[in-house]
């Protein structure tokens, strides 16, 4: 295995109850690269993270993990049981103890930190997306996987988001390992995309992926119908909302 | 006349020692058992205590061993038929619960029958004032042990208790913490057969952590909050039942019952 492989997976296969999953699945993550996995519900993308993190076994083939492997995993759009009395600053030490200064830290780092001493049950979904970021980053991970962290956020809210996380990648060094089902806000950061259907369909630079015949064969007829608008925009939006003038002084828009 | 004070006295002060005792740990056990809604779980194994009673019996041990015996045996099997059933967890608890209840019930008739002499009512909502000093020893080496083990395992019980699939991505070994917790659940049904019965313990488990949740703000308050109204209940319940000579046990859950109301007035007041 080459030095800089993180993690790899080698003719990864998994079959439940007669039905197959996965099967010869390749891929490999490099430091300080970002892949996005892609593919359609039931394409086996959240079962593929899974066996990579350990947290369940394949049928066949082998994970290879990287000895000083230090994984930061953001799950999938979840929900902190609301029972339990938890602020935003306890759920961050539950892995292991960190400093006020290191919680302070890596909440600024994600946007957040003016939640630190919130019950995580009452911030908002976005809100916890970026924590559990938070708490990922707080392991000095060398790979961060997250499973659709775009999931239920508006464009301008993944455009924010995808930044951040090339930002970290930036910061951190740290491979990214990204579960999406939208290709075209992903393109942008990532170096490599996998196009996932129980097999591997294709992979690539994601300038070539929208032109590969078995992409447009899986998304082809789902895209059809659809358009792609292209916004003139003469401001952008911060992460708050408001909005920031692009152009000249004498804009006509209304500022908020 | 004297000797009937002290004689009074000192079963009052056992009663008040042992009811301490469990207090501690149905209170904070009782909030992983909330956090975790393992409530059905407590009955169940709480049932199963019946078998244990009639095995110490039929032993001749003392029923808070047969009982922790038992709910191990129990523990254990339903944390194995839970991995490998397809049936959900509630109708696997609701075979299991009411199947031992029915044993017990049954297996305690017969040792009946046999001129043994077993009060199952005592069992059924305890009898703590017939507590003896034998036990009360037993019941303590119960909640030393208990809690050393909780406060051992706490972390990675809050752990998998906010997040499964996050603790296990930090390390924490979900199934054997959460095997664990039934056992520290099963021996505290074994403190809990003599002071409260098995039909009653799961209120004390489950009221004080609930009254505690209105009040905190961090699970480690709402665990001794949680301790606090349960030594709380035990406290008023004793009282109550010797001034209007009540049933203890009964007493002691109806206090739980009214500090839980009554802290949800004044904290939806607020």
């Amino acid at each position: 295995m080459e030095k800089n492989v993180l993690l790899a997976a080698e003719n990864l296969g998994l079959k439940r109850q007669g039905k197959t999953i996965l099967s010869d699945v390749n891929l490999s993550l490099h430091e300080s690269e970002i892949v996005t996995l892609i593919g359609p519900n039931g394409a086996g993308k959240t079962s593929l993270i899974r066996i990579l993190l350990g947290l369940s076994e394949a049928s066949e083939g082998k994970v290879y993990r990287r000895a000083d492997l230090r994984i930061g995993y953001v799950p999938q759009r979840t929900t902190i049981n609301p029972v339990l009395p938890l602020r935003v600053r306890d759920f961050l030490q539950l892995g292991a103890r960190y400093s006020d200064d290191e919680i302070a830290q890596v909440l600024e780092e994600v946007g957040v930190s003016h939640i630190t001493d919130s019950a995580i049950q009452n911030i908002s979904g976005g809100e916890l997306q970026r924590v559990l970021l938070g708490r990922a980053l707080l392991k000095r991970p060398n790979v961060l996987v997250l499973d659709e962290p775009a999931q239920g956020v508006d464009i301008i809210g993944q455009q924010a988001l995808y930044k951040m996380i090339a930002a970290i990648r930036d910061h951190h060094a740290c491979g990214v390992l990204m579960v999406s089902h939208d290709l075209h806000l992903v393109m942008a950061a990532t170096d490599q995309v996998i196009c996932l259907n129980t097999h591997v369909c294709c992979t690539g630079h994601p300038d070539h992926i929208s032109e590969h015949p078995e992409y447009l064969k899986l998304f082809g007829d789902a895209l059809d119908g659809m358009a792609v608008y292209s916004h003139v925009h003469d401001h952008e939006h911060e992460l708050d909302g408001a909005i920031v003038c692009t152009h000249h002084e004498d804009c006509s828009h209304r500022h908020g | 006349m004297k000797i009937a004070v002290i004689v009074m006295d000192d079963f009052i002060i056992n009663a008040l020692v042992a009811g301490i005792g469990l207090a501690l740990l149905a209170g904070s056990l009782g909030c992983i058992v909330v956090w975790r809604r393992m409530a059905y779980f407590g009955d169940t194994l709480a049932h199963s205590a019946l078998l244990g009673v009639a095995l110490a019996v039929s032993a001749d041990i003392l029923p808070i061993l047969g009982v922790a015996i038992i709910g191990i045996v129990l523990a254990s099997l339903l944390y194995w038929l839970e991995k490998k059933q397809d049936l959900s967890n509630d109708t696997l608890l609701g075979i299991m619960s009411h199947s031992a209840l029915a044993l017990g019930l049954i297996f305690l008739s017969v040792a009946q029958k046999q001129g043994s002499n077993v009060d199952l009512m005592a069992y059924l909502f305890g009898d703590i004032l017939a507590v003896s000093r034998e036990e009360l020893v037993w019941i303590y080496a119960g909640v030393v042990l208990v809690l050393s083990l909780f406060a051992y395992l706490w972390r990675d019980l809050l752990s998998i208790s906010v997040h499964e699939e996050l603790a296990r991505t930090d390390g924490v070994s979900v199934n054997r913490t959460r095997f664990m917790f039934m056992l520290l659940l099963a021996l505290t049904i074994a403190v809990a057969i003599k002071v409260v019965g098995v039909l009653l313990i799961t209120a004390l488990l489950v009221i004080p952590a609930a009254s505690a949740r209105l009040y905190s703000k961090t699970p480690l308050q709402m665990v001794m909050l949680s301790m606090l109204f349960a030594m709380l209940s035990v406290v008023l319940g004793l009282g109550a039942s010797l001034y209007w000579d009540a049933p203890t046990a009964p007493a002691m859950v109806v206090a739980a019952a009214i500090v839980f109301f009554v802290s949800s007035v004044v904290r939806s007041r607020r």
